[in-house]
This record gives C-alpha cells, sequence and structure tokens, in this order.
C-alpha cells in the first residue's frame, strides 16, 4: 500500500472543489450587490423612484416561480427523472426570459424617468440592469444544460452543472428579494423632476 | 516553430482584430440610431471590452470552458506539446501552476520595470521648479500610471508567489481549478495593455485613485484606465477564489491547518481579501464608466449625486488591498527567518492568526482615507480608532521576527538579507503610518509627500523585499540553478541605501510642504535639493534592479547548478528534486507528522517522504485511491 496523496477519488475531489468554489463566488458576487444596495441607500435614503407596482409585482412573481422550477429540475435529475428534468429546466428557462422581458421590455419603456434623470434614475437602471445581466447570464447557463439534457449528458450521479445552474439560479433570484423592496417598497416615493 | 503557435501572439493579434470590430460596430450602430458620430467614446470603450474578450479567446484561455458548455470531454492534465521547446510553454495557456506562477512572475518583473520607468522620468522632471520637458498632462498621466501598473505589478507578484508555491506546499498535484488559473493569469495581459494603451488615448490625470468629478471629465484614457483595473481586478478575485479552495481542500494527510507552512497563512488571509473587497472597486470604476458613457449621475452633485459615496466604495477595496500588497510578502519573511536562523519560528499560532486578524481589521479602517474629504464629522474617531488596531496584529509579527532571530545561528545570503532589509523598511513604514491614521495629524500630512514616502516604505518593506527575497530563494527550485551571490549582494547594498535616502527624502519634503502629484513646486519652499537627492536615489535603485536583471537572466542559462536541498529547508518543496516535477509529488506523496518549523531541535521530524515502496505510518491510513 502506498501513501495516497490525498483520501478523496479524483472525481469526489472535483465535486468537493468546484461546489465550494462555487459558493465562493456567489459569496464575492454577493459584495457587488451589497455595494449597490450601499449605493441606493447612500443617495437615495428613505425615498424610493415612482415606478409601476403593478409591473414590478408581476416580474418578482415570475422570478420567484421560476425558483420552483428550477429546483424541480435539480431534483428531478438527481432522481434520475430525465423527463420531469427537461421540462421542468425549459419552465425556468422560459419564465427567466419573461422576467428579462418584463424589465427591459416592459419596466424600463414604461418608467417616466432615463439613467441620466438624477441619482433615482441612474441607481434604478443600475440595479435593475446590473440583476437583468446575472439573469441573463443565468438564461444562458439554463439554456446550455438544458441542451447537453437534450443530448443526454446528465445523470442521477453525475449533474454537477445542473446543480451550479440551479444554485447560481437561486441566489440571482434571492438577490432580487432585496432589490424589489429596495426599489419598490420602502421609503416615500417621488416623482421625478 | 510558426510565430502564432504561441498563445501570446495569436491573443494579441485577436486582441487588435477584436478592438477594431468593437469600434466599427459600436459606431456603425450609433449612427444607425442617429447619435453623435463624432462622440469616440462609447464606441472605443466597446471596442477595448471586445478586445479583450478577443485576447482570450485568441491565447486559448477559453477553448476548454467552450467544449465544456457543448457537452465535450476535456483532459484533466493535458501533457506539454512535445513538439514546442521548453520556453514556448511560458509564452502559451498551460494548466500547470508551476508554469502559470512562473508566468505571473515574469509579468511583474516586466511591469515593475515598466512602472519604475515611469517614475523615473517625472522624477527626473521633479528636481528643478517649473516644467522642464515634461507637459502638466504628460506628468499627470505618467504620476497616475506609475502607480496603478506598480499595483498591477505587485498583483501579479502575489500571483507567482501564492500560485508557484501554495500547491507546492501543502503537497497538492495542482489548483483546484487549473482552468480557472489560467484563465485568471492570462486575463492580466489584455488588463495591462488597455492600462497601457490610456498613455496614447490622452492619458489620464486623477492618479490611481480615479476620483470623480475629475474623473468624469478627464480624456478618453480615463476609460481605459478603468476598463484596465477591472480586468486585472477580476484576475484578483478569481485567483483568491482558487487559493481558498485549494488550501481548504487539497492539503496533504497530516497537514492541519496550524501544520501548514506559515506562507500558506498569508496567501489564504491575502485571498480572502482579493475574493470579496476586490469587487467594490470594480463597482465604484463601472459607476463612473457608466456616468461618462449613459449620463448616469451618481457622482454628479447636479444630479442628486455625491462623490463621497465613490470614495467609500473604493477604499472599501483599495484599503485591504494593501493589505494584499504585505501579506504575502509579510509571509515570506515569516516563511524564510526560520531556515537563516535555524530556530523554530517563534510564535506561530500567532503569526497565523494575525495575518487573518489584518486582512478582518482591514475591513473595517477604509475612512482614514477620507478625514479631509468632507465625509460626516462623526465617522472620523471610529474610523481613527480601528485604524490604529491594526497594529497589534502587525507588531505580533515583529515581536515573532525578533523572537525567531533572538540567539539563532544566523547566516546571511541574498534572500536573508532581503528579508532583514524588509523588515527594517517595513518597521519605518509601519511607524510613519499611526501619525496618517490619527484625525489630527492627518489633517496636516494628507495630500502630502509625507504619504508618498511611508506608503513607499510599506510597499518596499511589505513587498518588494520579500519579493526579492522570495525569487533569489526559488530561483533553484524553479530552474535548477541559483542565481549569483555576489550579484544578489550588490543588488542589496545598492538598492537598501539608495531606498532609506529616498524614502526619507520624500518624507522630509513632505513635511516642508510638499504636495503628491504635483508637477510643479514654489521655489521659495527651497525643496530642489531634497529633490535632486530622491531622484537620484530613485536612480541608484533602477541600477540595482539593473543588476538583478542582468543576475536573473544570466543565472537561469548559467547559473550554478543547485538541485538539492540548497538552503536545508523543511518545507515540503525542497524534499523533491529541482526544478520542481511537473507533477509534483506524483510517485512520492508525504505525510505531515510534526510541527513545520522545529529547525534546530534534535530528532523533530515535519514530513514522511514516501514512494512506492514505503509503507504508510500508523495513524495516516489514507482511503486507497479507487
Ligand atoms: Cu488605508
Amino acid at each position: 500500500m502506498t501513501i495516497s496523496s490525498n483520501p478523496l477519488t479524483a472525481a469526489q475531489q472535483k465535486l468537493v472543489n468546484n461546489r465550494l468554489g462555487l459558493w465562493l463566488f456567489i459569496l464575492s458576487d454577493a459584495f457587488m450587490f451589497g455595494g449597490i444596495l450601499v449605493a441606493r441607500i447612500y443617495l437615495l435614503g428613505e425615498t424610493r423612484p415612482h415606478l409601476e407596482q403593478t409591473t414590478g409585482f408581476i416580474i418578482t412573481a415570475i422570478l420567484l416561480v421560476s425558483s420552483f422550477f428550477m429546483n424541480r429540475a435539480e431534483t428531478s435529475i438527481a432522481f434520475g427523472d430525465r423527463r420531469g428534468f427537461l421540462i421542468s429546466t425549459a419552465l425556468t428557462l422560459l419564465l427567466g426570459l419573461g422576467f428579462l422581458i418584463g424589465v427591459v421590455g416592459f419596466e424600463w419603456r414604461i418608467t417616466p424617468f432615463g439613467p441620466g434623470d438624477g441619482a433615482p434614475g441612474a441607481i434604478f437602471y443600475l440595479m435593475t440592469g446590473m440583476h437583468a445581466f446575472h439573469v441573463l447570464t443565468g438564461v444562458i447557463f439554463l439554456a446550455v444544460i438544458l441542451r447537453n439534457g437534450l443530448m443526454g449528458h446528465y445523470s442521477a450521479d453525475e449533474h454537477w452543472a445542473v446543480e451550479a445552474c440551479a444554485n447560481y439560479w437561486h441566489f440571482v433570484d434571492i438577490v432580487w428579494q432585496f432589490f424589489y423592496p429596495a426599489l419598490y417598497l420602502v421609503g416615500v416615493a417621488v416623482a421625478l423632476p | 516553430m510558426n510565430f502564432f503557435s504561441l498563445g501570446l501572439a495569436r491573443g494579441i493579434g485577436a486582441q487588435i482584430i477584436g478592438t477594431a470590430i468593437g469600434v466599427a460596430f459600436m459606431s456603425i450602430w450609433r449612427a444607425a440610431l442617429g447619435m453623435p458620430v463624432n462622440e469616440m467614446e462609447p464606441a472605443a470603450v466597446f471596442g477595448g471590452a471586445v478586445g479583450a474578450l478577443a485576447f482570450m479567446f485568441g491565447v486559448g484561455a477559453l477553448t476548454d470552458w467552450t467544449r465544456i458548455a457543448f457537452g465535450h470531454a476535456v483532459a484533466e492534465h493535458p501533457a506539454a506539446d512535445p513538439s514546442q521547446p521548453t520556453w514556448a510553454r511560458y509564452f502559451g495557456v498551460s494548466l500547470d501552476h508551476k508554469v502559470i506562477g512562473i508566468q505571473y512572475g515574469i509579468t511583474s518583473v516586466l511591469l515593475l520595470c515598466l512602472a519604475g520607468l515611469f517614475a523615473l522620468i517625472f522624477r527626473a522632471e521633479l528636481v528643478e521648479t517649473g516644467l522642464q520637458f515634461l507637459s502638466p498632462d504628460l506628468y499627470n498621466t505618467l504620476m497616475s500610471l506609475h502607480g496603478i501598473v506598480m499595483i498591477a505589478a505587485i498583483l501579479t507578484g502575489v500571483g507567482a508567489m501564492s500560485n508557484y508555491l501554495v500547491p507546492l506546499m501543502i503537497g497538492a498535484s495542482d489548483m483546484a481549478f487549473p482552468r480557472l488559473n489560467a484563465f485568471a493569469f492570462w486575463v492580466n495581459i489584455p488588463g495591462a495593455l488597455l492600462l497601457l494603451s490610456s498613455l496614447f488615448l490622452g492619458g489620464f490625470d486623477t492618479g490611481w485613485t480615479g476620483y470623480p468629478p475629475l474623473s468624469a471629465r478627464a480624456p478618453l484614457g480615463m476609460q481605459f484606465f478603468f476598463m484596465g483595473v477591472y480586468i486585472v481586478g477580476l484576475s484578483s478575485i478569481l485567483g483568491g477564489l482558487n487559493i481558498i479552495v485549494t488550501v481548504l481542500t487539497m492539503r496533504a494527510p497530516g497537514m492541519t491547518l496550524f501544520r501548514m507552512p506559515i506562507f500558506v497563512w498569508a496567501a489564504f488571509a491575502t485571498a480572502l481579501i482579493q475574493l470579496t473587497a476586490t469587487q467594490l472597486i470594480g463597482l465604484s470604476f463601472m459607476m463612473v464608466m457608466f456616468q461618462r458613457l449613459f449620463g448616469m449621475g451618481f457622482f454628479d452633485p447636479a444630479k442628486g449625486g455625491n462623490v463621497i459615496l465613490f470614495q467609500h466604495l473604493f477604499w472599501f477595496y483599495s484599503h485591504p488591498a494593501v493589505y494584499v500588497f504585505i501579506l504575502p510578502g509579510l509571509g515570506i519573511i515569516s516563511e524564510l527567518l526560520p531556515v537563516f536562523a535555524r530556530k523554530p519560528l517563534f510564535g506561530y499560532k500567532w503569526i497565523a492568526l494575525s495575518s487573518l486578524a489584518i486582512a478582518l481589521i482591514g475591513f473595517f479602517v477604509w475612512a482614514h482615507h477620507m478625514f479631509t474629504s468632507g465625509m460626516e464629522e462623526y465617522l472620523r474617531v471610529p474610523f481613527m480608532y480601528s485604524t490604529l488596531l491594526v497594529a497589534v496584529p502587525t507588531g505580533v509579527k515583529f515581536f515573532s521576527w525578533i523572537g525567531t532571530l533572538w540567539q539563532g545561528k544566523i547566516s546571511t545570503p541574498t534572500p536573508m538579507l532581503f528579508v532583514l532589509g524588509g523588515i527594517v523598511v517595513f518597521l519605518l513604514g509601519g511607524l510613519s503610518g499611526p501619525p496618517n491614521g490619527t484625525v489630527a495629524t492627518d489633517l496636516q500630512l494628507h495630500d502630502t509627500y509625507w504619504i508618498v514616502g511611508h506608503f513607499h516604505d510599506t510597499m518596499f518593506g511589505g513587498f518588494v523585499f520579500p519579493f526579492f527575497a522570495a525569487i533569489y530563494y526559488w530561483f533553484p527550485k524553479m530552474t535548477g540553478r541559483r542565481m549569483n551571490e555576489t550579484l544578489g549582494k550588490l543588488h542589496f547594498y545598492l538598492m537598501t541605501p539608495a531606498f532609506f535616502v529616498m524614502t526619507l527624502g520624500q518624507m522630509f519634503v513632505g513635511l516642508q510642504g510638499m504636495r503628491r502629484r504635483i508637477a510643479d513646486y514654489d521655489p521659495a519652499q527651497g525643496l530642489s535639493p531634497t529633490h535632486l537627492v530622491v531622484t537620484v536615489a530613485a536612480f541608484l535603485i533602477a541600477t540595482s534592479v539593473l543588476v538583478f536583471l542582468f543576475n536573473l537572466v544570466h543565472s537561469v542559462k548559467s547559473g550554478e547548478v543547485a538541485a538539492g536541498n540548497l538552503w536545508a529547508s523543511r518545507s515540503p518543496e525542497w524534499q523533491i528534486p529541482s526544478p520542481a516535477p511537473e507533477h509534483n509529488y506524483a510517485g512520492r506523496p508525504f505525510v505531515v507528522v510534526g510541527e513545520p518549523y522545529d529547525y534546530g531541535l534534535p530528532g523533530a521530524v515535519y514530513l514522511q517522504m514516501g514512494d512506492a515502496a514505503t509503507p504508510l505510518p500508523p495513524g495516516h491510513a489514507a482511503a486507497p485511491a479507487e
């Protein structure tokens, strides 16, 4: 018997590394979003821009529901249910697209101010824009695992990419659960000049 | 051999083409939307971003990930292409942490020289009052580039030490994420090119801090500075992530956290800062970029913005950043002292935890840069106290170093000289710091040349001296040859006194009222003689670095062969042949059975090296590899 440099198998070691790495990435990204939140509090304080409440509520609901299907997708593949995994992934992807269209296509269009209109405008477009960018990367990630899932690449034992996509998606969702109240709910709504 | 078989050549080619395509695309797009086409900034920024991405594709750092995304398998440890000469490996993507570490090191030394050159140019201008050969704009740009290119040089130098040493020291086969490691190195190249291109795009005149409102209306070069820093910062984040995972999951059997070589602790604490705080400088710079591109009024008082917000975000990174610069260097000092004093490291646990403590406290001191900024006044005193608190864990390190040297059998080859020099210089930096952290004195010292003197002390003591020590010390591990001792000593004895003259001169003119970052000064201040002395000292330092460069290049080919455990170290990397074999400890794994720094204690054992025939020592039964 020889001295093994590591008690884990190569595949186990890789999974341990990948999981820790993803959590660290999320921690790092959270600092960026935290900084944006600080900027919002610093510049706007107890005021918020006057926004269309219905749209905000609907897009938030869409994103929350998408996380449910994301979880279903991950659980399905973990139990070897490939069909359920594909359906749930496709639904998550569609809901994610729905969120993006809701923010960029509707909310940005109906908002009566632009990014250059005062600090509230700047903060509104920074928060929604940076978050939407993360949703976009998540949607691309979803498209990748959907494609590879259709090609039959994942199994109950090996589906790290699905797990990573799910954790990232939930993270992006949670960020919005902080951004939504910060933009739509807390403080006094003020109309921009 | 084809020139474009070198990844670097392909990368730069792709960056040039990518930039051109980006500029053209955005110009046409804007013209189609009826936006003013004579405004170059949006197209130039877009081009710069596309160019950087194109570099990464061109060099080949994204090839494997693209394949993985399309469901293809990639090789875990691809062997080096045998048709290429060995040197060519360093000019293309390699997944080997030792190659990447050396790539970081070469980049660092090149950037260090370049940034030093910028300093020599504007130092020469400062010898006399009035402006002799630089325009004010060029002075400002060179001064700003000196700062930021030095920072890039230091960050890549830190990357060099962490990448080369950490896996070797903990007995890992490589870093946790070799592809991410290669990506994190290569992204520095387009980042550095963007930074330097600002020189030809109108420059920028804000210093490396990029404060608005000045940065919001500086020339186009400002945007390339922001992009360059953003990209180098990305490298720092990803590099830190990789180190943390490697340290936490890939240590050899028996190597508990408190039995790691002490440098690993320093690298770990550094990585925690890199991973988290760096995001905030990225965010603050991005917000200024957006303000310039889209008119978003974050820092524009006319739009309800606030410039103080920028300083809060910026310094939340940029103070901890100095600990990113110095903690690895202080780790090198703690690592090398016991080897050359032949004594146990005094207070190992305290040293290990003091690195973490410095990193942690570093998150709560940022506003000491803002005492004169007009920020909320009630913040001043708490930030003064938190700042002075940093002196406690730093003092722990000094006590430990003195305790280690005490009654040791000290020998002074070149690496040890640089370690001892580093301690003294860093002590000067440590003593000149508290006056800046104390509100009452800082109100006088802020933005004077005193700060420049203090800062160069901390950077030389915390990074430059230890970095040179590390190069002289581990050069045999990298190449199998050692550097010339005589030239090394010449380097040291030339650089050290020159440095003291330079830094004390800087502090002196600062106390006399010389402001930092300003191209000219009043003849009535009578500062010219001191400025002349400082400039001469700076040129002497440059001369000593030339000696070092000659020694480095010469020794790679013709240095004295040193294949064994040259310094009689107990650390794992010296128990295997030099240069370190491609697969580190493959075939000769080890288990840790004792304390790492028990130098001079009879019978003390740190490692038990194994090979195919060695049975496991009791209590270290590793699971059989499946
Ligand atoms: Cu500071």
